[in-house]
């Protein structure tokens, strides 16, 4: 039986993979070949790759506490995880270089919120460490729990209607859903987002 | 260092624009020059990718860091990459000249 679906219809789009630190060195060199036959090649380790290699075997994660750092399901950290390691494995039997880079990968880095101007703000360089408030200079700010960019609340937000262009029904714009993929209710044209696109209450 | 922040105007006496995609004007401040730039923002009525493309537009003029009351939900892992900063200030009121009076002091 052929699967149908793999035959007309494109795979899933990968989750993005949150990759805590990027790697500090950009690959590996073999040296010593005692059997110099040409160029043993190059082994392309993936960013994701990577990363769940330090979780498991470096941090000593289990999958699942892995799979959670890296937000994505604990099958798909193992499949990375298996696939880092055959990586690994060829390149140290047949002398390859090893090349980290790629993969469907986001940073993510921390906030702050700062207790004299009220702001928030995140730190993208890791490296370096947040001495003052970037906005007014105080150092009156602290750790912040990610908690405002909750799809839930924005769900509760967004006040938009979605119009139909054919014969002006309205209905309120459901969060997440592009106002042209709704269908209107009575004459099945697709809908638009009413006047201008963001007009949320904040 | 150049900070954009998001404006409603395209004055220093308008407040700043709540919205980061969807916002009227960009504005690049430059804090060791003091120069500015008054941006119209093309994606103002985009019906989707706004975010997106004004993160486009913004990474362009090489700022590293952005003041703006929200971002929306496709932004942060864009500008982590880019290593550009958010900063999130949820204060209509304030104006333009305010903010950047906070930045120079």
């Amino acid at each position: 039986m052929v699967n149908h679906c793999s035959l007309f219809m494109s795979p899933r789009p990968l989750r993005l993979r949150k990759i805590s630190n990027p790697p500090i060195i950009s690959g590996f060199k073999p040296y010593g070949n005692r059997k110099s036959e040409g160029e043993p090649g190059t082994v392309f380790l993936q960013i994701e790759e990577y990363e769940a290699l330090r979780l498991c075997d470096y941090n000593m994660f289990n999958h699942h506490q892995a799979s959670e750092t890296m937000d994505i399901s604990r099958p798909t950290l193992t499949r990375i995880y298996a696939r880092a390691r055959q990586k690994i494995a060829e390149a140290l039997v047949l002398g390859k270089q090893i090349i980290i880079e790629g993969g469907k990968i986001y940073f993510d880095s921390e906030w702050f919120s700062c207790s004299s101007c009220g702001c928030y703000f995140n730190n993208p360089e890791k490296q370096e460490e947040i001495k003052e408030c970037p906005l007014c200079k105080s150092n009156n700010f602290s750790n912040y729990e990610q908690t405002y960019i909750e799809p839930e609340e924005s769900m509760t937000r967004c006040s938009d209607i979605c119009i139909c262009p054919n014969c002006g029904f309205e209905q309120p714009h459901r969060f997440g859903c592009p106002c042209k993929e709704e269908i209107c209710p009575k004459c099945r044209h697709n809908m638009v987002r009413k006047g201008t696109p963001h007009s949320r209450n904040f | 260092m150049k900070v954009a922040i998001t404006s409603t105007g395209n004055s220093v006496q308008s407040n700043l624009d709540q919205r980061f995609g969807r916002c009227g004007f960009f504005i690049i401040y430059d804090t060791e020059t003091k120069g500015m730039e008054f941006i119209p923002n093309p994606n103002k009525d985009a019906q989707e990718g706004a975010g997106p493309a004004s993160v486009q537009l913004v990474a362009s003029r090489n700022v590293q860091k952005i003041i703006s009351g929200e971002f929306g939900i496709k932004i942060k892992s864009l500008l982590d990459s880019l290593k550009i900063q958010m900063i999130v200030f949820k204060e209509p009121e304030k104006t333009i000249q305010e903010i950047i009076n906070m930045l120079n002091s």
